[in-house]
């Protein structure tokens, strides 16, 4: 008897402390963005494993656990350059209704199909709350907002448009100074070939890069607007400012390193070890190099891609909230984090991103990235492509698949390249 | 998905000889219950997911946004024809297999007809040519992706470093990244890892011939040639046919290899990596469950005879 009395008691209290624990946890969630209350795991997806890249994730992570000591960060990582292998396990976790608290995702189209899917949140209140609307430039949040909400919180620039090459090769090939168009670009690469040296580093593996140095030549030969243009409908892929660009193309990539089969680490290696002379590379490029222990300004310099300055083609890694995230309250607080400036200028610097903010602190930065928080302030903003802003992952995948073909057919087949960048415009839209 | 079943078919097919002791067992009653946990997962796990897929091949979930799985009759797969991705990839996959097959086939049975001699040092041999089926596909897709660079001259690396200093540069080329030729380098080192199996495969075989009927044939005069042509390849035909079955089903899933080589590149696509891409980067799900039921019947019009005369054989040996 006396031994039920006591177990009653127990579940009493048990039941007391449950439904106590009930009502809390509702009058937390009762503000949309509140996230004072977050507490157990907060699950991350994300492909940012190694390098600075994983040395950014942590000073970010460390900034997160300080804000919330109840929370626990869970990394679910998987490793991938550009999230190849990322995304396709993200795909069936979303699709099987069990997303993870906040994932990673290039921001821009690349996000659209999980839009139109409706499995992420809107997220319009939050960058009011934060007062990001205020922080984050006006063009690249125009670029976010689908039908007037915002999905994702950009942590990170990169610019793509971004001309390397190694001092000491140029001056053997008797440049002195950055060309200006592409025109004057292909006349130095003829330099470089008289002295032995390829004039372009092409990283065939894999498609992408070779459709990163197309994307910037459309840029560079058709300007910002008609660029803009061909995302949306206003210029026509079979129009002739795509075949004056594809012209260019062949030019240049009658250039490029015989090995068809690099992956754009080796290519680069290509630049700074003297080898070839032009890279045409995002500004990850730089870290990585710094990471191997080359000097900014002595074994490498940069420059905007020729054509393009004044332009700063750039996308983004975002963090979202996935509609039905089992830790909803922690994925918020994360989002906070990502757009907060301690965040931000924890993350970049190491990751060798500038801070999507305007406000952020340059003296965190080292050379390179300070001229692009410059620029980035001034410069027309336009997409990058082949990094997920203009088109979605069909669309991209269609694109690079075109440039494949194109490039190891010798960059013969106009016609047929033509057909196939119609058909990924096409295949973006359906 | 779908590929799964094929793998199962493979190993049920491959344990034909043996008849086991039947008598042992009194009920079939408590034979079936042992099994029934297996069957219970291959229904679910294989003949369930192969269901499964083809439903979502026969319907209109074409994005990730639309939930539409009504019947969409035979649209996906009349699409794949008209896709000039699709008929890419599939030429390139039969352009690997021929090459392939034929070339891990020769490659194992030379290297078994020389270990079948007895020579010194043969268990060490076994090994060193077993050795590269130890090699996750990804590791070697890696390592074959330096080895098949496409640079030659001066700045060749690789393969074609190698033909270079041996003076026979003329036969440097562009392996894996030339527009026709890509499939037929991809198959190298596909070959380079699974000849040592085949011949595993076919000194088991040899092996298994009673020495008797050679001396017998040599008594009778037989040469060495013709002891071969008629004794012992004839008897080898089990194991032939059990090789091009393993080879065939290989060649037609193949992913791994070539997505640690070349990517999901354009020029060496095969249906299993466009059926990734599909799925996971266009997220069409009707079409990418199209191309895995077409990869699912290429096996099956492999596989299934095979098992129909594996039983027949069985069949008749009782």
């Amino acid at each position: 008897m006396q031994k039920n009395s006591k177990l009653a008691i127990v579940i009493a209290g048990v039941v007391a402390i449950a439904l106590v624990a009930f009502f809390v946890t509702r009058s937390g969630s009762d503000s949309a963005t509140d996230t004072s209350k977050a507490s157990g795991n907060l699950e991350i997806f994300t492909w940012w494993a190694s390098g600075g890249e994983a040395a950014g994730l942590e000073g970010m992570t460390t900034e997160f656990t300080t804000q919330n000591p109840d929370l626990t960060f869970v990394n679910a990582s998987v490793a991938g350059a550009a999230g190849v292998n990322a995304k396709g396990v993200l795909v069936s976790r979303m699709e099987a209704g069990n997303p993870p608290d906040t994932f990673q995702a290039h921001a821009g189209e690349e996000l659209s199909s999980y839009v139109k899917a409706g499995q992420l949140e809107d997220l319009t209140e939050l960058y009011k709350a934060e007062g990001w609307d205020k922080v984050f430039p006006a063009d690249l949040i125009k670029t976010i907002t689908v039908d007037g909400k915002i999905y994702s919180v950009p942590v990170n620039i990169h610019r793509s448009n971004v001309l390397w090459w190694n001092p000491a090769a140029a001056a053997k090939a008797g440049i002195t100074k950055a060309p200006g168009s592409l025109d004057e670009m292909i006349a130095d690469m003829e330099k470089f070939k008289k002295v032995g040296i390829d004039g372009i580093a092409l990283a065939g593996q894999g498609d992408w890069a070779i459709a990163h140095l197309f994307d910037y030549v459309l840029l560079a030969s058709m300007g910002s607007e008609k660029f803009n243009g061909l995302w949306k409908g206003g210029t026509p892929w079979d129009g002739p400012e795509v075949s004056k660009a594809i012209d260019y193309l062949t030019k240049i990539l009658s250039y490029g390193n015989s090995s068809k089969s690099l992956d754009w680490p080796d290519a680069g290696k290509l630049v700074t070890s003297g080898k070839a002379g032009f890279f045409i590379m995002g500004d990850w490029a730089s870290s990585q190099w710094q990471s191997e222990g080359l000097v900014l300004g002595t074994d490498y310099t940069w420059a905007p891609g020729p054509g393009t300055d004044g332009i700063y083609q750039w996308l983004s890694d975002s963090f979202t909230l996935p509609v039905g995230a089992p830790n909803r309250a922690a994925g918020l607080a994360w989002l906070k984090v990502c757009g907060s400036l301690a965040g931000q200028d924890a993350f970049n610097p190491k990751k060798g991103s500038i801070s999507v903010r305007t406000d952020s602190d340059p003296s965190k930065f080292d050379a390179y990235l300070q001229a692009a928080m410059e620029s980035w302030k001034v410069d027309t903003l336009v997409g990058s492509t082949v990094h997920g802003v203009n088109y979605g992952n069909a669309g991209m995948a269609a694109l690079n698949s075109a440039v494949g073909k194109f490039y190891i057919g010798g960059a013969k087949d106009k016609a047929g390249f033509v057909t196939g960048l119609v058909a990924a415009y096409a295949a973006d839209k359906a | 998905m779908a590929v799964k079943g094929s793998v199962k078919v493979e190993v049920k097919g491959s344990k034909t000889p043996k008849q086991s002791s039947r008598k042992r067992i009194q009920s079939p009653w408590g034979g079936f219950l042992f099994v029934l946990p297996s069957i219970i997962a291959m229904a679910i796990f294989v003949y369930g997911m192969i269901g499964w897929t083809l439903k979502f091949s026969f319907s209109n979930r074409t994005n990730a946004w639309n939930k539409d799985n009504s019947w969409a009759g035979l649209k996906n797969y009349t699409g794949l024809l008209e896709d000039p991705e699709f008929t890419h990839a599939f030429s390139n996959l039969v352009k690997f297999t021929l090459v392939f097959m034929i070339g891990t086939l020769i490659s194992g049975l030379i290297m078994a007809l020389l270990l079948e001699k007895g020579i010194k040092g043969e268990g060490l041999f076994r090994s060193i040519y077993l050795y590269p089926m130890a090699i996750s596909f990804i590791a070697m897709g890696t390592s074959w992706r330096w080895l098949m660079d496409s640079a030659q001259g001066e700045k060749a690396t690789g393969l074609n470093l190698i033909l270079n200093k041996v003076g026979l540069s003329s036969l440097e080329n562009s392996w894996y990244t030339s527009e026709k030729g890509s499939m037929y380098a991809m198959a190298l080192p596909a070959i380079w890892q699974m000849s040592g199996y085949v011949m595993a495969l076919f000194l088991a075989g040899f092996r298994g011939i009673p020495d008797d009927l050679r001396e017998a044939a040599r008594v009778d005069g037989a040469s060495e040639f013709k002891i071969y042509r008629h004794i012992l390849f004839p008897q080898l035909s089990p194991t032939f046919l059990t090789v091009l079955i393993i080879l065939g089903h290989i060649s037609m899933k193949v992913f791994d290899l070539i997505y640690g080589i070349s990517g999901k590149g354009y020029v060496t696509k095969v249906l299993a990596i466009y059926m990734w891409q599909v799925i996971f980067d266009f997220q069409n799900y009707a079409k990418g469950a199209a191309i895995a039921v077409v990869i699912l019947i290429l096996i099956a019009v492999v596989v299934i005879p095979y098992l129909i005369y594996v039983n027949k054989t069985e069949e008749a040996n009782k």
